[in-house]
């Protein structure tokens, strides 16, 4: 697998200076709008049945990002998060674990914890999550916290302040110094493509964090009002197509928020196989951000073991 | 001025009304995109109804689900007030409901009055039994120790109605009224031959303050929507009025798997719906909530609770 390295080297002339960088970003293709919807849209009526379903389904499960990012979270609520994820139904024993559980860093230990010998890794959002308002010495000190407490990923929201403002090499920068914070932890680089109005700002911003070694991109943090959409996440897997065409390196995707049913989960799915290809149909380069998501899915599983519809009461109300 | 008005008459080409189904509060077609002819009782077309799979049966327990809270939270007196004005709202629409209860049973315009009358006045009745009911099945308890022990009714959850085969109106009106009289949600499967008159009470519920979700009018094939939904595990009771004895069977059979309340009354479609109907089918779907609550010698804080 290529490393970070080998992307400097390849694009190595565009982050030299902030006219290079700002030269490249405004230099990639603006984004057809209506194109992109209609396309994000016509994947969406894929009919995936039987089987397919069935491998779907578990795919997604394995591919989950179980989150909790609330005030009121207590350690007991994140105990009883990580063992669902470690057994998301505990009925049938044949469910794959999810791919990690997504908490703040004070709960880091306590989920580690819970999910400890599983597989199941612990994700950490940091760096002043949500809005990302704080000096960088701050988010710096909340990295390292969550790494020190054992996160195996980061999540960073980028000062899309700074970005809306075109201070792109300033976005550049914190991404670097927050990589190298994360240490071995891999790093998922939050957009808000709520808060970046425009396509093509999705655009820039994506190829921003990979220049700069995100190993994932993120589309939102679930605490605005649009979050990810089936159009923001094809633009997105567009761009780590692209990325690892030109590069080599390869860059995992994750949409978060607003992804409720399985049905949802699946039209993602098709997006990603059609779009970055089956290379990324795995929990190391997709993930799902999402809470309710998981329940609709076990939901689903169930009735296509057992043939008839399943209910809430067969699930955990978290 | 006269001839031009007769031209203009003369030209003008018939509305036809398309039927949809009432889930949610709103008016979906047929997830499947199907429709099937419904006919007079001659045989002479009518309309077409939308032919509803088993997944606008999901569809419907989800919504039915989802109005349970707030409908079972309501007072009984705002349900009782809500329920009236249904009744408001079928009066003012009563022509409409003559007809198309004339037409699907071959009754005589009179006899269809009659019928949507009484249907009407059924609702009233209804209506008035929501802050009731609580005062004649439940109450206080005596028991032996110091405990203050209360029972009230509470409702069951989502109902799923098979409803009568052969009134289509009056028969429909007699087992969905009082289901969600006492807060329960419903999904009711309208008369495989005749579900006009359903499809068009939803039109009636949509108008009356009645929250979207808390019944749920599908058509089609009875059975084909009936057994899923008795298997369902998010629904919490089953209503065979309008199932022949080999449904009825299959659907019990089905509905044992969580448990499910089954009501099947006998001789359905025999039954006497102009009969006073009694409070058996409001106390259907109903479960008692039973609370014991410490009684004794008053602290020195004057409260012993």
């Amino acid at each position: 697998m290529p490393t970070t390295a080998n992307a400097a080297h390849a694009l190595g002339d565009v982050t030299a200076s902030d006219s290079t960088l700002r030269r490249f970003l405004h230099g990639l293709p603006g984004v057809d709008t209506v194109g992109l919807e209609a396309r994000a849209a016509s994947l969406g009526t894929r009919s995936i049945k039987t089987t397919a379903k069935a491998y779907a389904i578990d795919l997604a499960i394995s591919m989950v990002d179980l989150t909790t990012l609330e005030g009121a979270d207590t350690p007991g609520k994140v105990r009883a998060l990580g063992a669902k994820a470690v057994r998301p139904d505990p009925t049938d024993r044949t469910t794959p674990t999810t791919a990690a559980v997504c908490v703040y860093p004070d709960m880091v230990a306590v989920a580690k914890e819970a999910v400890a010998g599983s597989g199941v890794k612990v994700a950490s959002v940091a760096t002043a999550f949500p809005a990302g308002r704080a000096a960088l010495g701050v988010k710096l000190a909340d990295v390292r916290d969550a790494v020190a407490a054992g996160a195996d990923e980061i999540d960073m929201v980028i000062d899309r302040g700074a970005f809306l403002a075109g201070n792109y090499m300033k976005v550049y920068d914190e991404i670097i110094a927050v990589k190298e914070a994360s240490g071995a932890a891999r790093l998922k680089v939050i957009f808000e493509t709520g808060e970046l109005s425009t396509y093509d700002n999705i655009r820039r911003a994506s190829w921003l964090g990979m220049l700069a070694g995100a190993d994932f991109i993120k589309t939102s943090t679930g605490k605005v009002a649009v979050n990810a959409t089936p159009a923001n996440t094809l633009l997105m897997l567009e761009a780590v197509r692209d990325f690892r065409a030109q590069t080599g390196v390869q860059v995992g995707v994750k949409p978060a928020g607003g992804i409720r049913t399985t049905k949802d989960a699946i039209k993602f799915l098709v997006l990603v196989n059609e779009t970055a290809g089956e290379d990324w149909l795995d929990n190391h380069w997709f993930r799902f951000g999402a809470s309710s998501l998981l329940n609709d899915l076990l939901m689903q599983r169930q009735k296509l073991a057992t043939g008839r519809y399943s209910g809430p009461d067969y699930v955990t109300v978290d | 001025m006269s001839e031009k008005t007769e031209k203009t008459e003369q030209r003008r080409l018939s509305v036809f009304k398309t039927y949809k189904l009432y889930v949610g509060g709103k008016f979906p077609r047929s997830e499947s995109g199907r429709v099937y002819e419904v006919t007079d009782s001659k045989g002479e077309w009518l309309a077409n109804a939308p032919l509803s799979s088993r997944k606008d049966a999901r569809d419907a327990v989800v919504a039915a689900r989802k109005a349970f809270g707030g409908w079972s939270g309501a007072t009984a007196y705002n349900r009782g007030q809500i329920l009236y004005r249904v009744a408001e709202m079928l009066e003012g629409r009563k022509d409409q409901f003559v007809r198309e209860v004339a037409d699907a049973e071959g009754l005589s315009k009179s006899k269809a009055a009659v019928q949507v009358d009484a249907a009407i006045d059924r609702w009233v009745w209804y209506a008035g039994w929501t802050d009731k009911i609580a005062q004649v099945v439940g109450g206080g308890n005596p028991v032996a120790g110091p405990f203050f022990n209360l029972s009230t009714p509470e409702p069951t959850g989502v109902v799923v109605v098979l409803a009568p085969q052969k009134s289509s109106f009056l028969g429909l009106v007699s087992v969905v009224a009082p289901v969600i009289a006492t807060g329960n949600t419903v999904i009711v499967i309208a008369s495989e031959k005749s579900p006009l008159p359903a499809l068009s009470l939803g039109e009636v519920l949509a108008t009356s303050d009645l929250p979207g979700g808390v019944v749920n009018v599908l058509s089609g094939k009875t059975a084909e929507i009936a057994t899923p939904l008795a298997a369902h595990q998010d629904v919490n009771a089953i209503d065979l009025a309008g199932a022949d004895d080999v449904l009825a069977k299959e659907l019990e059979i089905a509905a044992a798997d969580n448990l499910k309340r089954v009501v099947r009354p006998q001789a359905v479609d025999n039954a006497d719906y102009f009969a006073n109907p009694g409070i058996e089918r409001l106390t259907a779907f109903l479960e008692t909530k039973t609370v014991w609550h410490p009684t004794g010698a008053l602290g020195a804080s004057g409260s012993s609770y």
